[in-house]
């Protein structure tokens, strides 16, 4: 199986994810496209190992997955807090950053 | 050359008196104008006493000089600040602090209503201090720095009464006019460096003889501008009727006896310079000689008594700048004129600021009138000084100003013709304003303001007003006598040959007392035998309303000098606003705006910032597809 097919799917992945992070607002779907946006990089991450024949892209998805489950960990946490404080999961209900 | 030690406190007291009142505040109000009168006297003590070291001493030894310190020493340049007292500076020193005194104790009793008398005394010993630096100073750096203390003397004592906002104007005029006449000084100064590379009185005088003409013509024209500045001489002269907003003792001492003249010294102590420069000379002798006849004219048309005596002040230094710019014959004259117009006109201001004790501080001549019953003393001290100044014999005027005439006359060819007529009808119109001061003064009717009770002066007062008087009368005779004062400077001066002589002196004479006794019969047809009124008649020709606007001079320097350059301030600020701030305001502005257009930016909305992130992301990877491909 040609090995570009992997990139277009992982292309197609991400721009899913980014195209989710832009326009939905729950802040549990954004979170989930972001995910969606570092797979789709281990993706290619790993496309390229098998290309390259050497194992530096897989090393490299591990490294993404750590960041990942990390980001996930502080990320959801943040997202628990304010909907416990504003009742809602809205990202455009918290721009108060600007003020 | 002899050295000295006691030279510095000629100096040092006056000036440690003015430091002392300036510093010690209101506890030396009881005591303070003593304290300054007795340094001053003992300043005049030192001054006797070195001329009487000077007369001991042989002709070559008579100078006397003090190093004080190192000033400046770079390379090859090396200023002491160092002292020099010879022949010329002692006639200085003695009249300065003499008169000085005299002043100090005349101004115990003028000024004892005043609360602030202690600083007028302060100010008063400051320049004392800096007069007697300016003459005593070994070169032109030592001078400027004595130049520059008087005029800040003068502007402090013109404006001592400065809650009146026209007396702090004239003399902040006086400070503007004078600092031009600075800066000639200051030009000088760079000149003789750069040419000589030394600014001492004595090595200037040494390489004066191997420089070329056009240098010492161009610091001889710069001196000039010095001297016109600080002697009010024509075209820097329209400061000295204001001058006359100060104190009387100040008028007295600073702007007739002292100050004024310390621009007949600057030329006279750079008689080297102008000896090799006749091109300069000439602009000293034409200086002098409008400027005798400005202040003579506008001496006619005054009814202030102060800027009467200020006019004639003006046209006598005139007269003194004429004859220091007859070269090596002049300047002895012009030294005798000085020192005699120092006794007589110190005099007679000090007896105009008697008359004005005595009525309310009225300066207007036509509100005075038959003054002579109520204030004998100070007429007959005033009319000593009136006939000297006229040059009446045997009074001071007759010698010194007549040596003037005649040697004006003796100037040769078409010059001396002209010099000496100018000299001899300024001498008549002299004649005139002094006689119409005298009349409007001393006789004829009572035009006082009612609330007015003449009275003669306290003792205190008039003690002075005496003592100027005799000098008054004396002093022509003294320092003529077998031409005393010919002979004591002459060692400074080069030698010259015998000039021909135009006129015979028994004729100058003669003229010049036929052009006063004109003087004095007009003065007397036109203002003792009519009637004089109280108020300035309006009805008058055109030359006496522009002599009673100064010639025009206000008017001349604030049409070519101050508006033009007002108008050249009004744009320089304009073009600082626009160009200099602009460009400042331009950086700012800019600033702003693109910070308030990017602000637009930072909305708060995470998806709005993840959006922009992606384009940029996108922007990027194509621009570097683009540099790839």
């Amino acid at each position: 199986m040609n090995a570009a097919n992997y990139l277009y799917v992982s292309a197609l992945l991400f721009t899913i994810g980014a195209v989710g992070v832009v326009v939905r607002r729950n802040a549990i779907v954004v979170f989930m496209c972001i995910e969606l946006m570092l797979n789709a990089a281990n993706l290619s991450f790993v496309t390229f190992s098998r290309i390259n024949g050497d194992l530096n892209g897989q090393v490299m998805a591990f490294f993404t997955m750590v960041v990942a489950a990390c980001e996930v960990v502080v990320g959801l946490a943040i997202i628990v807090t304010i909907y416990r404080s504003r009742r809602s999961a809205s990202v455009d209900d918290a721009s108060l950053l600007k003020r | 050359m002899t050295t000295s030690t006691s030279l510095v406190y000629l100096i040092a007291l006056p000036l440690a008196g003015a430091a002392f009142l300036l510093l010690g505040g209101r506890r030396t109000d009881k005591w303070g104008h003593l304290l300054a009168t007795a340094l001053s006297a003992s300043s005049f003590g030192v001054g006797l006493y070195q001329l009487s070291q000077m007369l001991g001493r042989s002709t070559e030894a008579r100078p006397v000089s003090q190093k004080l310190f190192e000033w400046i020493n770079v390379g090859s340049f090396n200023v002491d600040a160092g002292l020099l007292l010879d022949q010329l500076s002692i006639c200085f020193v003695l009249l300065i602090t003499g008169v000085g005194t005299l002043i100090h104790i005349y101004s115990i009793s003028y000024m004892s209503h005043d609360h602030d008398r202690r600083r007028f005394f302060a100010y008063l010993n400051l320049f004392i201090a800096a007069m007697l630096l300016l003459v005593l100073g070994n070169s032109y750096l030592n001078l400027y720095v004595g130049w520059e203390g008087v005029g800040l003397a003068s502007y402090l004592l013109i404006g001592f009464w400065n809650q009146k906002p026209a007396y702090a104007t004239a003399s902040k005029k006086a400070f503007v006019m004078n600092r031009i006449g600075d800066m000639g000084l200051s030009f000088a100064i760079m000149i003789a460096f750069a040419t000589m590379g030394t600014v001492s009185f004595t090595g200037v005088a040494e390489h004066a003889h191997h420089t070329s003409e056009a240098a010492l013509t161009a610091m001889g024209i710069m001196l000039l501008v010095a001297a016109t500045g600080k002697s009010a001489q024509f075209p820097l002269q329209a400061w000295l009727g204001d001058a006359m907003a100060g104190p009387t003792p100040v008028s007295a001492l600073i702007h007739a006896a002292t100050m004024v003249t310390a621009g007949v010294y600057l030329i006279t102590r750079s008689n080297f310079v102008f000896d090799a420069a006749p091109t300069a000379q000439l602009l000293v002798v034409i200086v002098g000689a409008i400027t005798l006849m400005f202040g003579a004219l506008i001496g006619t048309a005054k009814d202030d008594i102060k800027k009467a005596l200020a006019a004639s002040t003006m046209s006598q230094i005139g007269y003194m700048i004429l004859g220091a710019g007859l070269g090596p014959v002049g300047y002895a004259f012009a030294i005798m004129h000085l020192l005699t117009h120092g006794f007589f006109k110190a005099g007679m201001f000090l007896g105009a600021g008697s008359v004005m004790h005595g009525m309310n501080d009225e300066v207007n001549m036509r509100k005075y009138g038959a003054l002579r019953k109520f204030m004998p003393i100070t007429f007959i001290t005033f009319g000593l000084g009136y006939l000297a100044i006229l040059g009446v014999p045997p009074f001071a005027g007759f010698y010194s100003k007549d040596m003037i005439i005649e040697t004006a006359f003796n100037a040769g060819g078409i010059k001396g013709i002209i010099l000496g007529s100018v000299a001899l009808i300024g001498a008549g119109i002299t004649a005139f304003y002094m006689s119409r001061v005298m009349i409007l003064t001393f006789t004829g009717t009572k035009r006082w303001d009612e609330d007015a009770h003449p009275h003669e002066s306290p003792w205190l007062m008039w003690l002075p007003m005496a003592i100027l008087a005799i000098g008054s009368v004396t002093s022509g005779y003294l320092l003529s006598h077998g031409h005393a004062l010919v002979n004591w400077l002459s060692p400074l001066f080069e030698h010259h040959g015998e000039h021909e002589e135009l006129l015979k002196p028994i004729v100058v004479s003669a003229l010049a007392l036929t052009m006063v006794a004109i003087g004095v019969a007009i003065a007397f047809m036109k203002y003792s035998r009519q009637e004089v009124a109280a108020v300035a008649p309006e009805d008058v020709s055109i030359f006496t309303k522009i002599a009673r606007q100064d010639l025009m001079q206000d008017r001349f320097n604030e049409a070519v000098f101050m508006r033009p350059g007002q108008a050249l301030t009004a744009t320089l600020v304009a073009a600082d606003e626009a160009v200099v701030d602009g460009a400042v305001r331009g950086v700012a502005k800019t600033a702003l705006g693109s910070g308030s257009a990017l602000r637009g930016l930072q909305n708060g909305f995470v998806r709005s910032y993840a959006a922009l992130i992606l384009i940029g992301a996108i922007a990027l990877i194509g621009a570097i597809w683009v540099v790839v491909q």
